[in-house]
Order: structure tokens, then C-alpha cells, then sequence
């Protein structure tokens, strides 16, 4: 089944916030959207998870049992501990306790905090906690996955988990989208939305945009930029 | 300390405050709020007592009461039974049985200071007979206050403490991920209320224990309607702590709306001073409270013996008021922190995808 955005934009102030968006969302498929601040992508990924409507265009998404979200400041209690947050978003999806710590355990695992289930999530590391949001957000096997800049300000090797544990997402059938400012992240996704003041910059396959490798993705947003700012002035 | 570093902390500080405005107006506001409500309400001196008359010339004693005591109902055809009934009910504080001539009166020695109003009134008509004081008979205050000081003590406990349970949510930022799980709006109050109605019900009892330990307050009523009287009183105070939660936009807020909605009950509620001896724009406004009705129940069930009957209304004006608080409550969530939930019901089917087109 296939989610997603069909020319969606959201208004504000009177001029369009997000502007004319159409993003499908495929199941088993992971979507990027890149953009720096104020670029739009947390208004995108509030669309496609339903947290917000379009004021123009439509917006599909499965219903609130099947998404699992982790949106922009991670949704961890501080004064839980581990397997206490994921008790309680078990019991939030009315999964049994063997779900619960099948499921969990193995993400857990995966995600490098086997050995952190009794601390409080107030002691983990940053990083840790954004891998902790991550794994809370996968234990029901949502049909969509919506996170928003889970890699940010995350240290090499818990970033490379989490990416590991994103594709493990997508490899079980769920349709990802992942809001990220690391273009480079971008090229592990099988479609690339590039955002800029709230308008789409560049979509597509990486392979397609970097010309099936031969180009930098940095490269091709700056002129992309570049040329969008020239329409600007010229206009 | 230098002069500039203060300066800076404090034009920091006011330009926070500025931003704030609904913390600026309760701190200017409430004292002021406060000060007049209190002085109103401050006063024991119940100048009209109510009072019931029974008997075949119940009609002639009731128009020659003094004027203090109005006759609130006239009865010929009742008889000591219907006067005890009266004053359990706590609808009077006088009640006479006349039969050729006064035979009994009656004092509700419940209600404190009506009670010593009217000692004091009956002893001047110089009546036939000695007035009987039911329920307190000493007059003595702990057994009147101490009842109602429980329903004080849960109504704070109450009430604070939920009054962040929302809020805190909300800047912790874990109230967006709860909008994309599967919670209703009334599953997130619910699941906040039950934890702290249990904590409640423990400090209730703790509270009510010492108060008949410590203070001989006698229990001389149903258990299991105190029970419920105390139990929806509960949740009428952790509703009305949900609900400020909901309004306020941070915890400082929060606080400070607690406090400002359980100080005034520790004068409005007739726990300390009568209702009786209020301005009448002022009774309108104690009735609002919560604790004034939960006092009506405690003082009358642990004293008065007071039956189901008897506190039928406290009952549902609290029932009422735990109603409109949640309902209050479950609109702020729904509308303010779930913002899509109220919005996506209307287009999703059950158990179906959601499709919005706008």
C-alpha cells in the first residue's frame, strides 16, 4: 500500500509554507527528505503523518495504529528507564508481553542499548536517546515510519546503527520517510526530496540526480540553489 | 556582583515576563482578586438562622419567632422525628416541636456558628425549655473544621499536582509524540487521573483516620456514601488540576492557577465561615467550589449521620462539576494538543487508511 503526498501545501501567514509537495511513500521503500532550517521538512513529515492537514492537495497515511513517529525533539520519557519507555509504547499498541520483549529485545540489540534497559533515559547520551526514540517507533512494525532528523548531532558509529536499523524498517515492509540536513545521508534512500523555503528543490532517485554517480548531490543542490535564486532576481 | 551583570539577568528576567502576560496578570491580579473575595467572606456572624417549626400551632410560634430566626419551613402536622430529619438533612439549623406549647428546639450544633448565633438568640426569648444541641453538642470547632480541613488537604494535593501533568507533557515535547499514537484524548486525562485518585484516596484515608484519632471527630454516618461523596469530590479537583494542565502554557503558569483556584476555597466553602454569613454574590460564587460541597458531605455524614437522601444535591452538583471539567479538559487536549485528532475523525473510516483532501 502506498502513502504519502499528492501536491500538498500548507499556508501561513497569508504565503505558502509548504508548497505544492507530492511525495509518494512506498512500502519497503525509504524517502529522504534534505533541506537546511526552516526548509520545510518538519511541516512535510507532519503531513504525512496526519498531525496536520494540508490546506491544498492530500496527504495518505495509514491509521495512527500503523505509524510509528519520531518527530523533532524524541518522544522519550527522561524519568523512565528504558524498558520502562518501552512498556509504556507497547501498552499505547496493546502488544502482549512477549511481543513486547521479543520485539523490543531484538531492537534493542540492534540499536546497541541491550545493556541500557534499566537506566533512565535522562542518563543516556544523546545519541542514545535518538536511538532509543527510534527503536520505540519501530516496536509495533508501523506500516509507515516517519522520522524527523533522527542522525542529528549523533556520533558516527550510533549514526550508522541507526541507519542500519532504519533499513531493517524498510526491509520488513514499512514505508520510511526520514527528514535529514546531511545531504549525504540522502544517498541511502531510494527517493531524494530537497527542500528549499518550503518549495521542492530537486526529487528523485540519487542515482538519477547525481547523474548515476558522476555528480555530488552537494554539488547539484548549490546549483540548484543558485539557479532558483537567478528566477528569483530575474523575475 | 557587578551592576551590569545584574542589569542584564534583570532586563533578561523582564523581557521574559513581558512575553508571559498570563503569568504577569495572576501576579497582579490575584492578590487583588483575593483580597476582596477574603474580605467579604471573612466574617462568623450569622445574622438570619434558619429554622424549621413542627406541630398543630407551629403557624402562631413561627410569627413570633425573633427576627433572627426565619422560619424556613412551617409544618403542623410534623413532630420531633420530622424536626431530627430537618437538621440531618442540614437544611435548617433551628427546629422546634411545638404541641400546646414549645417542647423541643433543636440545634444543629454542625453548623458552628449558626448554632452559637442561635444559642444565644434563644436564650434571650427565654423559652420554656432548654434548646438540645444535636451532633456537636460541646459547640467544640475540630469536629465541624476537621472534616472539611480533608477535603482542603486532597483538594491541594489534588489539584497541584495534576495541574503539570499536561503542561509538562507539552514541554517536554512528548505530548507531539502521544498526537501520533493511538490515544484518544480522554485515554491521556484518564490514564493521568487514575495514579493520583488512588494517591487521594490513600491521603483520604490517612487523613480522615487521624482526624478521628487525634481530634475524636466522630463517624457516626455511611461509610460507603462518604466513600463516593469523597471519591467524586477526587475527581472534580484532579479534573479541575487536568484542566488548568491543559490552559496553562508552562508549569510556573500552572502553579500559579492552582493555587489560585484552591486558596479561595479555604474561606468560600463554608468549611471556616458560614455561607450564611456571606453576601449572596459571594454564596453564588462558593458554590462554584468544589470543596464546598464535599464539606456539606463530610460534616454531614461524619456528624449528622446524613442519608443519600439528605445529600443528594452535593452529590450531583459534584458529579456536575466532574463533568464539565473533563469535558473542558478533553475539548483543550483534543483541540490544543492533539490538534488533527477532532479534524481526522471526520474523514477516516475504522480500521481503514486515512485519505485527506483539502
Amino acid at each position: 500500500m502506498s502513502w504519502g503526498l499528492t501536491e500538498a501545501s500548507v499556508s501561513w501567514r497569508g504565503g505558502p509554507w509548504l508548497d505544492d509537495v507530492t511525495l509518494p511513500l512506498e512500502a519497503g521503500e525509504v524517502a529522504v527528505v534534505v533541506g537546511g532550517d526552516g526548509a520545510g521538512k518538519t511541516t512535510t513529515l507532519h503531513l504525512a503523518a496526519g498531525l496536520r492537514l494540508p490546506d491544498r492537495g492530500s496527504a495518505r497515511y495509514p491509521r495512527r495504529e500503523r505509524i510509528g513517529a519520531m518527530l523533532e525533539v524524541p518522544g522519550v520519557y527522561a524519568d523512565l528507564t528504558v524498558d520502562e519507555n518501552m512498556r509504556f509504547t507497547a501498552g499505547a499498541y496493546r502488544l502482549s508481553r512477549r511481543q513486547r520483549e521479543g520485539r523490543g529485545g531484538e531492537l534493542l540489540e540492534r540499536a546497541g542499548l541491550a545493556d541500557a534497559r534499566t537506566r533512565l533515559a535522562a542518563q543516556l547520551s544523546g545519541g542514545m536517546r535518538q536511538k532509543l526514540a527510534v527503536v520505540l517507533a519501530l516496536l509495533h512494525r508501523p506500516d509507515l515510519l516517519v522520522l524527523d532528523e533522527p542522525t542529528t548531532g549523533v556520533d558516527p558509529v550510533s549514526r550508522a546503527e541507526l541507519w542500519r536499523l532504519i533499513g531493517h524498517a524498510a526491509a520488513e515492509g514499512a514505508a520510511v520517510l526520514v527528514a535529514t540536513t546531511y545531504l549525504d545521508e540522502a544517498e541511502r534512500a531510494l527517493q531524494v526530496l530537497v527542500l528549499d523555503e518550503g518549495r521542492p528543490l530537486l526529487q528523485g532517485t540519487p542515482d538519477v540526480l547525481t547523474d548515476g554517480g558522476r555528480r555530488s548531490l552537494e554539488q547539484i543542490v548549490v546549483d540548484a540553489q543558485r539557479a532558483r535564486r537567478a528566477e528569483v532576481v530575474n523575475a | 556582583m557587578g551592576t551590569r551583570t545584574v542589569w542584564a539577568m534583570t532586563g533578561k528576567e523582564f523581557r521574559q515576563l513581558r512575553r508571559d502576560r498570563r503569568t504577569v496578570a495572576l501576579l497582579v491580579f490575584q492578590p487583588l482578586i483575593m483580597l476582596v473575595a477574603f474580605g467579604y467572606a471573612v466574617g462568623f456572624d450569622v445574622e438570619e438562622i434558619t429554622t424549621a417549626v413542627y406541630g398543630p400551632q407551629a403557624e402562631q410560634v413561627a410569627d413570633a419567632l425573633p427576627p433572627a430566626l426565619v422560619a424556613e419551613t412551617v409544618d403542623a402536622a410534623g413532630g420531633r422525628a420530622t424536626a431530627e430529619a430537618a437538621l440531618r438533612s442540614g437544611d435548617v439549623t433551628v427546629a422546634m416541636v411545638v404541641d400546646g406549647q414549645v417542647q423541643d428546639v433543636l440545634i444543629d450544633g454542625s453548623q458552628l456558628f449558626a448554632a452559637r448565633s442561635a444559642v444565644g438568640v434563644l436564650r434571650e426569648a427565654r423559652l420554656p425549655v432548654e434548646p438540645e444541641i444535636l451532633y456537636n453538642p460541646d459547640l467544640a470547632s475540630p469536629p465541624v473544621l476537621v472534616p472539611g480541613l480533608a477535603g482542603l488537604v486532597m483538594a491541594f494535593v489534588g489539584t497541584i499536582a495534576t495541574s503539570l501533568g499536561v503542561v509538562r507533557e507539552r514541554q517536554s515535547g512528548t505530548m507531539e509524540q502521544l498526537a501520533v499514537m493511538p490515544f484518544r484524548a480522554v485515554d491521556v486525562l484518564a490514564g493521568k487521573l487514575v495514579p493520583y485518585l488512588l494517591v487521594g484516596l490513600v491521603d483520604l484515608v490517612l487523613v480522615v483516620g487521624a482526624a478521628i484519632a487525634v481530634f475524636d471527630v466522630p463517624f457516626n454516618g455511611s461509610m460507603p456514601l462518604f466513600a463516593t461523596g469523597a471519591v467524586v469530590f477526587l475527581v472534580v479537583t484532579l479534573g479541575l488540576g487536568l484542566f488548568i494542565s491543559t490552559v496553562s502554557e508552562n508549569q510556573g503558569q500552572a502553579m500559579q492557577l492552582a493555587l489560585m483556584v484552591t486558596l479561595p476555597q479555604v474561606l468560600l466553602s463554608g468549611m471556616i465561615f458560614p455561607l450564611d454569613a456571606m453576601p449572596d454574590a459571594l454564596t453564588w460564587v462558593s458554590y462554584l467550589l468544589p470543596l464546598t460541597w464535599f464539606v456539606q458531605i463530610a460534616v454531614g455524614v461524619m456528624l449528622r449521620a446524613a442519608t443519600w437522601a439528605d445529600l443528594a444535591l452535593p452529590l450531583v452538583a459534584l458529579g456536575v462539576q466532574a463533568l464539565v471539567v473533563f469535558s473542558l479538559s478533553i475539548v483543550r487536549v483534543r483541540r490544543d494538543l492533539l490538534p488533527s485528532a477532532g479534524r481526522r475523525r471526520k474523514v477516516r473510516q475504522p480500521d481503514a487508511p486515512v485519505a485527506v483532501e483539502t
